[in-house]
């Protein structure tokens, strides 16, 4: 080939590749009647409706205290998830990577379960969970065990056959036995990244519970849920900001424990 | 009676070309033992079938005249309690300290329990100071790995190796990742254990002329076949551009200074 035709093609194919982005994006505002000038215009009179409304007044302070309660009961549902979601991964993690699996199979049955867990949406699991557990905490915080759980297998995977494959070579070559190995030298190599993950699951869990307990009617997601619909804008807008302080606060936590752990 | 008797060994993946074909020789107690041959050639394979860590496809490998084809998982285990193995990454425990991945040798005597609780007898841990002490290390006992030079690193693992008190030494490329000098030292310190404590030492390199310094024989292969097996002062350049299968003056080699040294 040309160095001039090779060339020629790569801008060929990426001109392609623009045109036919556009013609979708064309396609699907047809479909859908979206009126993009009136999308945009509409964003001024949003923040001017949220800046006259959308406050916390005097009155809805007094709901503060029952809104922590809440958020209490969801920082809590999402940390218990998270962590022992994660306690379950590791153990699946461990037959699944390719440095500490027993056989093949286990390794394909453990990425096989993984990769169905991770790809449900957190908010599909909580529906699919509705049926069998009806409005409880039951629901929520099974659906947050399931996704943090398919999502930590797959990361605890890759980090063990990341971090340790040296190592378990070296203690295999030892004599050592296999949950001697994994002891002494899959869990002190792997521990910074394992509670790195276990923290952003944490917060995470925290933002999707809020989703989640507007669905499973728990939670600070169901005071939102209730304030905003008998259109008690103040205290909702209060429950927000709950929210954004809480998650930022953890956020900051977490930061500090994973300076301290690496 | 020799030590470890190699006999009839090959080893192939899967329906490849032998990476082993019907390798045999033995070795008699403390000798010490170089394998050169190019990339590719088997040499790590043959390293690693000795200890079990690749299991062998047909042959078998004697300890003491005692066969290691057919042993169960406690048989495998004190069999490679025997066999110390050092390697070119050293696969320490990066994070754990110098004196735990010492101690990570003595695995192999332990019982599953105590091998995951990680508990070493005072005399184990004595004799892990003094095993530092005697490779110049006891000033970085309980420094993490990490902050160690490369070095540093590969002495942690030869005093790993050590602390099994091993009947012999496997050291796969042990210098491949090192400087000059701290090669030396790596080499310096591996014939000292041989001639000291009578360690047996079978060892992999890269570098003729490093094998010809320090090994009492030189074993060459290439395509999984022994082509040489001889003292170093009776190689000759013909024999070792057959080892690498090159055309003679186009390997980097000095064979009239390594003469005058040898």
């Amino acid at each position: 080939m040309h160095t001039l035709d090779f060339f020629t093609k790569k801008r060929l194919s990426f001109g392609l590749f623009v045109v036919v982005l556009l013609g979708l994006t064309y396609v699907t505002i047809i479909f859908t009647e979206y009126n993009v000038a009136k999308g945009f215009t509409s964003i001024p009179k949003a923040i001017r409706w949220a800046t006259t409304n959308f406050y916390p007044d005097a009155a809805s302070l007094k709901k503060l205290p029952s809104i922590l309660l809440k958020l209490r009961d969801t920082v809590m549902m999402s940390v218990a998830s998270a962590t022992i979601a994660s306690a379950c991964a590791f153990f699946v993690a461990i037959f699944g990577a390719q440095t500490t699996r027993i056989n093949v199979w286990f390794s394909v049955f453990a990425r096989g379960i993984a990769t169905i867990f991770r790809n449900i949406d957190v908010s599909a699991w909580a529906l699919i969970l509705l049926f069998s557990f009806g409005q409880s905490s039951f629901t929520g915080y099974f659906a947050l065990f399931f996704v943090t759980f398919g999502f930590m297998v797959r990361v605890l995977i890759e980090t063990i056959d990341e971090v340790s494959t040296d190592s378990v070579e070296a203690l295999r070559a030892t004599g050592a036995s296999y949950f001697a190995i994994i002891a002494q030298s899959v869990v002190p190599s792997c521990l910074p990244q394992l509670v790195s993950w276990v923290l952003f699951m944490i917060e995470t869990n925290i933002r999707s519970a809020t989703l989640v307990g507007i669905l499973t009617g728990t939670g600070i997601g169901y005071s939102f849920d209730i304030y905003y619909k008998s259109l008690n804008y103040h205290a909702a807008s209060l429950v927000i900001i709950v929210i954004v302080i809480s998650v930022l606060a953890i956020e900051a936590v977490s930061n500090w424990i994973r300076r301290a752990v690496l | 009676m020799p030590l470890l008797h190699i006999a009839k060994l090959s080893k192939r993946y899967g329906t490849d070309k032998y990476a082993l074909d019907s390798i045999d020789f033995t070795v008699a107690t403390g000798e010490f033992v170089a394998i050169i041959g190019p990339s590719g050639a088997g040499k790590s394979t043959l390293l690693r079938c000795i200890n079990h860590m690749i299991p062998m496809t047909s042959g078998d490998v004697l300890i003491a005249d005692a066969s290691t084809k057919s042993m169960n998982a406690t048989q495998l285990r004190a069999h490679r309690t025997q066999i110390g193995m050092i390697f070119q990454h050293y696969n320490l425990v990066n994070r754990l300290s110098v004196i735990e991945n010492v101690l990570h040798g003595r695995l192999g005597y332990k019982s599953t329990a105590a091998g995951v609780m990680g508990w070493y007898s005072n005399a184990e841990k004595q004799q892990a100071v003094e095993i530092l002490q005697n490779l110049g290390l006891s000033d970085h006992m309980y420094k993490r790995c990490d902050q160690l030079s490369g070095g540093q690193k590969q002495r942690v693992g030869i005093a790993r190796a050590l602390i099994q008190n091993p009947k012999l030494l496997l050291c796969d490329e042990p210098i491949a990742s090192l400087d000059p000098s701290a090669a030396k030292i790596i080499m310096d310190t591996l014939k000292d254990i041989n001639q000291r404590l009578g360690i047996t030492i079978i060892v992999n390199l890269h570098q003729v002329d490093v094998a010809m310094r320090y090994a009492q024989r030189i074993i060459g292969i290439n395509s999984g076949k022994i082509v040489c097996d001889a003292a170093p002062h009776s190689l000759t350049p013909d024999i070792i551009h057959e080892v690498y299968g090159s055309e003679a003056g186009e390997l980097i080699l000095d064979f009239g200074e390594q003469h005058a040294h040898a």
